[in-house]
């Protein structure tokens, strides 16, 4: 794991986070949404935060696709899934609202759940063709870690 | 027979982001490690090596057909029991998925870390 690959994680994190609360924000402006009036829909892209909702999305999808082309998805779900907490920790001490134990629970439960794949590879397919050998050594030394650290290598 | 749509609707969204997600993430392997890519060949041959994949495709429309069932999931149930139990749902079938299709090694590690996480988001909901 290099350091621009710790980056395109958490840019998968953050803007999955900040995207999806612009979006709700925006969408809680512009009212609800019928079936009926689906034209409600293009005019809800012209609200500024559904607008820089999208966009920050879009980001999302480049960084969630630039992680899954040098990492595993069972790798690349959990560690994007602290999202769910940079969330409550933003609502807590940005937004001032109450967070549940049952939510501090979840948090906790997502945190050491990020903790257990974090620590091991990041690659372990072995991709019939693999076009640009470049990331194998990365890949290679990794493994050594995840067997050393009890990882079910065979 | 309210929960049985609601149910039915959240399991949609589920296997459609699991295909989804399983399809792009055998799209991006296709395609090569793109930091390496883009070094060699630049950021204009990483677009058009990643438009030019029809398993990419494919995996976009499975997360369109994701995003719909949500919206319908979502008219029958409350957002606190749809998202989250969708979101469990997709953490557990992704680490089969991974397993069968993409022969990433799930051990048990990451049984764990997918458990976990899944627990985690449905305790998100309370």
């Amino acid at each position: 794991m290099t350091f621009r690959k710790y980056v395109v994680l958490a840019g998968v994190t953050v803007f999955a986070a900040a995207g999806d609360s612009m979006l709700s924000h925006g969408m809680k402006q512009t009212g609800n949404i019928s079936i009926h009036h689906l034209s409600s829909v293009v005019l809800a892209v012209l609200n500024p935060w559904v607008a820089v909702g999208i966009l920050l999305l879009l980001a999302f999808f480049g960084s969630y696709m630039n992680a899954l082309s040098w990492a595993d998805l069972t790798y690349v779900l959990p560690a994007t899934s602290l999202g769910y907490v940079l969330l409550a920790l933003v609502a807590k001490f940005a937004l001032h609202e109450q967070v549940s134990p049952m939510r501090w629970m979840g948090i906790a439960l997502i945190s050491g759940g990020v903790g257990f794949v974090a620590g091991g590879p990041a690659l372990t397919s072995h991709d019939h063709h693999r076009p640009h050998g470049s990331g194998g050594s990365d890949c290679r030394s990794s493994h050594v870690v995840g067997a050393a650290s009890g990882g079910a290598e065979p | 027979m309210k929960h049985v749509y609601t149910w039915g609707a959240i399991l949609a969204v589920a296997l459609a982001s699991v295909i989804g997600d399983v399809l792009l993430a055998g799209a991006m392997k296709q395609v090569g490690d793109v930091h390496a890519l883009w070094r060699r060949s630049g950021l204009g041959s990483v677009i058009a090596r990643i438009l030019t994949n029809p398993t990419f495709f494919l995996g976009v429309s499975a997360m369109a057909a994701a995003f719909f069932s949500l919206l319908f999931a979502l008219s029958w149930g409350d957002v606190s029991l749809v998202g989250p139990a969708a979101a469990s749902l997709t953490f557990i079938g992704n680490a089969f998925a991974a397993k069968i299709f993409l022969h990433e090694k799930v051990d048990r590690r990451r049984w764990i870390a997918a458990l976990l996480v899944a627990a985690g988001v449905a305790l998100l909901a309370g």
